[in-house]
């Protein structure tokens, strides 16, 4: 077999998991559209505050440190003692719920029925005080994130591909773990929709607000639900993240890598949001791999747009989102 | 009492369809020029025209612009970014292609560019719409930046791959390089933001300004009635992307002077126009000049307050900043969605019965 195609395999290998990272962060803004209509801009900083909190827990730092010391003159930065890991995950996932609370209590519990733009932009404001207060609690260094999660090349991959082509594939095992658990996740979501009464509650939301009020749904208590999930899935993504490249302020920018995903998948579909990953994950890897190094690299910046752009022009909801219905 | 229509007769078509139909308006319009044009040239200090006044100028260049196509087309944009840098980036390959040009000519054509550049972009509207296009909007900011910071021949093979402002002159006076004066910098961008603001507000009231606002309002029903969403979507484009590549090129020439693409015309760039319209108020020109003020003003205030007087560390101020930035705005939104300007609009109707409210 020629080595540019052996290559070209483990490039998309690679893609695919890739594609898989950037679902999971598009997973957590279609729940909030789908049950809610806001388009969530915060879920990268989202993502990117849970991690903070999680290193924060996990190290025993002493939350706003920074801000009492600047006020009180004191010299304080840690409480002196560890959490172990799956502890602090559950009092992130616990710190998630409460923002999600609150946000839902202070923000948009005042915005109902405003036009979608105007939810957009309150979003991009939570996004901004969301990082400040992150900033504020954690501070703004980069923080090493570990969970115990495996990490480094995958060996057994390594040991098979080397046997078959001569040439051994690197597939980080943080990817492997990351599609498993993206895996297990939307399946959860999905069974937890279909099958359980909160589910009914929501899918009934995103259907028809006013209809679900009708019938006794508390529409509050259903978007604190969505907005804690997505909280949880912002968590998820953050670990996964977090343990690939560190935890700093460009896990937020996530949310970006996020946005074609969602407009391939449609902003509507739980589907589309894992298809639309995996298609830019590979679509991004293949390109750079043979035409990146033509122009210039770091194609990724701007290929998934490109490529949702022209898909859009096409399908103007998405692959899997419902149909847009105009009326006059 | 002092904001009132009542006595103020009209006796020609002129007249009645003049662009401050409203004496007081009219006065407060003429009070405002007289201040920016006779007094502030002459205090103006280095500090408050670069902290304060010029960038707050451009920015109501950009927020105008925006303003058209989001505020009075409904096409929301995040794009502005890019095609700020467009401007930009025109301008300082006419500048250095043409050292004999003059400043006014480069300006223009910039936005002249950019307009281009800006319907290339637009051409997806006819399809994509809402968020879509918001996101897809997207796709112009970063291949945009991209393609700046990728291709040598934008940035004149420099090693630093920044673009520097060469000097330039006009009347005279240095409007460009580090040799600028203060004034000559405010009055060239004073110049720029009189004469677009007075075209959008004439645009605006016009044919096309009652085109672009059907197509906002409802576009099917627009084009039952007979607008082509063509003809206006893109010409919405158009205009404002001209006014954006213009805000770009001024930017760059005559406030920062040396620019490095991804940091200057980023992602965020293309947020703070939108917060400015936002908070300004949509489909307003006065939001547009109120926001771009609102956001060009807070920073400097926070810091003022918070490492001038209170002493505190300019990193933790910094993420204060955030909190509060963030926080103004969603308590801006909640508070007064539709912005400074409907405030403003408030303050008139108060004023029209001041002091004898029945």
């Amino acid at each position: 077999m020629p080595d540019q195609l052996i290559f070209a395999m483990e490039v998309t290998l690679n893609g695919l998991l890739n594609g898989v990272m950037y679902a999971l962060v598009a997973l957590g803004f279609v729940l909030i559209f789908k049950a809610s209509g806001i388009f969530n801009y915060a879920q990268g900083v989202m993502a990117l505050f849970a991690a903070m909190t999680l290193v924060g827990i996990q190290q025993g730092r002493v939350p706003f440190g920074h801000l009492i010391n600047e006020i009180f003159g004191t010299d304080i930065h840690y409480f002196g003692w560890e959490v172990p890991a799956l502890a602090a995950i559950l009092l992130t996932a616990l710190v998630m719920i409460g923002f999600a609370i609150l946000a839902q209590r202070f923000v948009f519990r005042h915005l109902v029925g405003q036009e979608p733009i105007i939810l957009f932009m309150a979003t991009i404001g939570l996004a901004y005080f969301l990082e400040g207060v992150s900033d504020l609690m954690w501070g703004s260094e980069i923080r090493n994130l570990d969970v115990g999660l495996p990490q480094g090349i995958n060996d057994s991959i390594d040991a098979v591909t080397f046997n078959l082509f001569g040439y051994g594939f690197f597939i980080d095992n943080l990817d492997i773990t990351a599609a498993i658990v993206a895996t297990v996740l939307v399946a959860g979501l999905i069974a937890f929709a279909q099958y359980t009464k909160q589910g009914r509650a929501m899918r009934a939301v995103a259907d028809d607000h006013q209809a679900a009020l009708s019938v006794g749904i508390k529409l509050n208590y259903v978007w604190v639900l969505v907005w804690s999930l997505a909280g949880i899935v912002a968590l998820v993504a953050g670990i996964m993240w977090g343990s690939k490249s560190g935890v700093q302020f460009s896990l937020s920018l996530i949310a970006l890598k996020a946005l074609p995903v969602l407009m391939l998948g449609g902003f509507t579909s739980i589907p589309g949001a894992i298809i639309g990953g995996l298609i830019i994950g590979v679509g991004e890897a293949l390109f750079e791999f043979a035409i990146g190094p033509m122009i210039g690299g770091a194609t990724e910046n701007w290929f998934a747009y490109v490529l949702a752009l022209v898909f859009l022009v096409f399908r103007p909801q998405g692959l899997f989102g419902e149909k847009i219905i105009e009326r006059v | 009492m002092f904001y009132r229509e009542a006595g103020d007769f009209k006796t020609s078509y002129a007249d009645d369809s003049q662009t401050f139909p409203i004496a007081f308006d009219r006065y407060r319009y003429y009070a405002v020029l007289a201040v920016a044009l006779g007094i502030i040239p002459f205090v103006i200090t280095d500090y408050w025209a670069s902290a304060i006044l010029i960038p707050f100028l451009i920015y109501a260049i950009a927020a105008i612009g925006l303003n058209i196509l989001t505020g009075y087309c409904g096409q929301v944009s995040l794009g502005t970014g890019g095609f700020m840098a467009v401007g930009a980036y025109t301008s300082y390959k006419l500048m250095t292609a043409f050292p004999g040009m003059d400043m006014v000519t480069v300006t223009l054509l910039s936005g002249a560019m950019t307009a281009m550049v800006g319907v290339m972009f637009g051409l997806p509207s006819l399809r994509i719409k809402g968020f879509y296009l918001a996101v897809a909007t997207l796709a112009a900011q970063f291949f945009l930046v991209w393609l700046f910071n990728k291709v040598p021949w934008f940035y004149n093979y420099s090693a630093s791959g920044q673009i520097t402002a060469p000097e330039r002159l006009l009347f005279g006076h240095a409007v460009t390089g580090p040799n600028a004066e203060a004034w000559v910098k405010y009055l060239f961008c004073l110049a720029f933001v009189f004469v677009l603001a007075w075209v959008a507000r004439n645009l605006t009231r016009g044919a096309m300004g009652r085109q672009w606002m059907a197509i906002r309002d409802m576009d099917i029903a627009a084009e039952i009635i007979g607008v082509n969403p063509l003809r206006a979507k893109l010409s919405a484009f158009a205009v404002s992307s001209f006014y954006v590549g213009v805000a770009g090129a001024l930017l760059f020439t005559v406030y920062l002077g040396a620019v490095e693409v991804g940091e200057a015309y980023g992602i965020q760039k293309s947020f703070l126009v939108l917060f400015m319209i936002i908070i300004g108020g949509l489909g307003s020109l006065f939001g547009s000049f109120a926001g771009a003020a609102f956001m060009v003003l807070l920073p400097v205030a926070l810091k003022v307050l918070l490492v001038d007087t209170m002493g505190w560390d300019t990193a933790l101020a910094t993420h204060f900043q955030f909190v509060i930035v963030g926080g103004l705005i969603m308590f801006f939104l909640i508070v007064e969605p539709h912005g400074l300007a409907r405030l403003w609009s408030l303050a008139k109707e108060k004023l029209r019965l001041w002091p004898f409210p029945h």
